[in-house]
């Protein structure tokens, strides 16, 4: 922020390296609170709960580097998600492999499975991409109804955790919590690192002008494409430690309400912002946590949670938030 | 790199029989045009006559129906738009086509990270490393005279001075062929005059393309004229010679009368 000192007046470079040195504040802040959170959370909540709330707030992080910077409405997210979940299942429970290497190959699996149905879906926009998603997510539903390797309807029951790098047990709760934050603290970052790099540079003008950025000579299918494929590795990164967590991998986690659950969550906490989403998983989780006694019911409070946030709030949660501090979250 | 025609001279973009037919209308048919290097070449015409398909046709935002388009003696009839702006031919839009939400800085240094940093998808680095870009961001925006609007919001710019913006995005990729889309359109006199003598400046060291609509405003600024009407070319030549011409004053009649002074 020092380099343009020269050549502009004073006045303007302390605007906007203030302006600049604000915000980072402010997310310097809010990591604070999340990693305090973090620590403090198994404290005072059943650990499960929380790694289950780590998990989505991935996921949804994950889902909204394509919706919100990457400007596409995939509906078909849950193809990520429980397709690593499987993924890691089958790696720690078939093969005994450690719950690091589980879960590096989940995100591998979630690599892949974007890279090769984001080559298909790339090339349309708007509804017909949510359609070519949602088509691709049902055929991997149905994969895993039918196949054996996934179990159809009973899923991967009693995942073990195994031992990290085969020397720690992690078969307790508390234990496996702290790796469960490890990674949720290192997704955040990686999160915060492709938004703030020159790539995210580049999707963000995107966003504002397609045309545009194809006339400056970028290849903007490329970009969307690497950007497909870093949500969906995130995607799996999420469902292959859920699937840990809860030592089950099932046709929940690759039905298409999944996908639907992760845009409620993204659009709740705010689309397009670093936080959001994370607030927008606490959301949801908690109602389904907290309100579980009331049944199915939990849909129709949701429904209209979403409904009111739609209607009222547009930015989501953090959206309103950013506009009482002034500043971007 | 260089393409000397029969006659000597020296030509950045030929086109060949360019036609672009939608659902059995010609929008664009049989054009022949050449631009020759270092000059002003405006593409003028009544409304509907096909300047703006003719425009798109030619910075490869459309694909012709038929006809060929050299760049530099090269065929570049069947390579993408992105394509042809990484070797130079860059085009602006009508619409004044800013990244809105970003700083005056940051739409140029946008176009500057392209050309310096490439096509990368460096997901890993800082922003950071674009600030190296800043410096001669700065000096491309003083060239277009927004020096004092560096942190300014590129929405909140006026209309002129977002034309300018945009101009300075599209130097920013140091283009040998400009392509610009109604450059002058909706402008106030004071902001003609600017941008008038901005793309004066620009193409003494490189070629420019303009469609405009108004004849009146391409007669001090341009070394060459192609009237188009009805998808066709009517008539070539300088402002004396277009503005002379019958043909060209008969297809202006309707419009308003400062269209052809």
């Amino acid at each position: 922020m020092t380099q343009q000192t020269e050549s502009t007046t004073p006045a303007q470079t302390q605007n906007k390296s203030s302006g600049r040195n604000r915000t980072t504040r402010h997310h310097m802040i809010a990591f604070g609170l999340i990693a305090a959170f973090v620590v403090i959370a198994p404290q005072f909540l059943y650990p499960v709960f929380v790694m289950k709330l780590l998990c989505f707030a991935l996921f949804a992080m994950a889902f909204n580097l394509m919706l919100g910077f990457g400007g596409l409405l995939s509906f078909g997210h849950a193809a990520f998600f429980g397709g690593a979940a499987y993924a890691a299942g089958h790696a720690a429970k078939v093969w005994g492999w450690p719950p690091e290497l589980a879960i590096a190959f989940a995100v591998l699996v979630g690599a892949a499975m974007g890279a090769a149905f984001g080559f298909v879906a790339i090339k349309s926009r708007g509804i017909y991409f949510a359609m070519i998603t949602l088509a691709f997510a049902q055929m991997v539903y149905f994969y895993a109804l039918q196949s054996p390797v996934t179990g159809g309807e009973d899923g991967l029951q009693s995942i073990p955790r195994n031992s990290l790098f085969g020397l720690v047990d992690l078969s307790s709760d508390g234990a496996f919590y702290w790796l469960v934050a490890v990674i949720f603290m290192i997704g955040i970052l990686f999160v915060y690192r492709v938004i703030h790099s020159p790539f995210g540079e580049v999707l963000k003008g995107i966003r504002e002008n397609e045309q545009r950025m194809i006339s400056l000579g970028y290849q903007v299918q490329r970009y969307k494409l690497v950007t497909f494929i870093i949500s969906a590795a995130l995607s799996g990164l999420a469902g292959g430690t859920k699937a840990l967590v809860f030592h089950l991998a099932s046709l929940v986690d690759v039905h298409w309400t999944m996908s639907g659950e992760v845009v409620l969550m993204t659009l709740i906490g705010g689309m397009g912002t670093i936080f959001g989403p994370i607030i927008g998983a606490g959301v949801i989780v908690a109602m389904q946590n907290y309100l579980a006694d009331l049944g199915s019911l939990v849909l129709i409070v949701q429904g209209l949670v979403f409904i009111v946030c739609v209607l009222t709030f547009r930015e989501g949660i953090i959206g309103v938030l950013a506009k009482w501090l002034k500043t971007r979250l | 790199m260089t393409s000397r025609h029969k006659d000597g001279a020296d030509y950045v973009l030929t086109a060949k029989g360019l036609t672009k037919v939608f659902g059995g209308i010609r929008a664009v048919d049989n054009v022949d045009l050449s631009v020759r290097r270092n000059t002003i070449h405006a593409l003028i015409g009544p409304n509907g006559a096909g300047k703006t398909t003719c425009f798109n046709l030619l910075s490869k935002f459309l694909t012709p129906s038929s006809g060929t388009i050299k760049y530099e003696g090269q065929d570049v009839t069947a390579l993408p738009p992105a394509t042809i702006a990484r070797q130079g031919m860059v085009r602006s839009f009508q619409i004044s086509a800013v990244f809105a939400s970003m700083s005056v800085l940051e739409n140029v240094r946008l176009a500057l990270q392209r050309r310096v940093h490439g096509p990368s998808f460096d997901f890993w680095r800082s922003v950071k490393c674009l600030h190296a870009l800043e410096d001669e961001a700065v000096s491309l925006l003083e060239e277009v005279g927004l020096a004092d609007f560096l942190h300014a919001r590129a929405a909140d710019l006026p209309y002129g001075r977002k034309r300018a913006l945009e101009i300075a995005t599209t130097l920013a990729l140091d283009p040998q062929l400009l392509l610009l889309d109604e450059p002058l359109a909706g402008m106030g006199q004071e902001d003609i005059g600017r941008t008038s003598d901005l793309i004066k400046r620009v193409a003494q060291t490189r070629t420019v393309l303009m469609v405009e609509h108004n004849l009146s405003v391409v007669a001090t600024l341009s070394d060459q004229i192609t009237v188009l009407a009805r998808g066709a070319v009517l008539a070539e030549g300088d402002y004396a010679a277009v503005s002379q011409n019958p043909a060209v004053v008969e297809a202006y009649i309707g419009e308003p009368h400062d269209t052809y002074d």
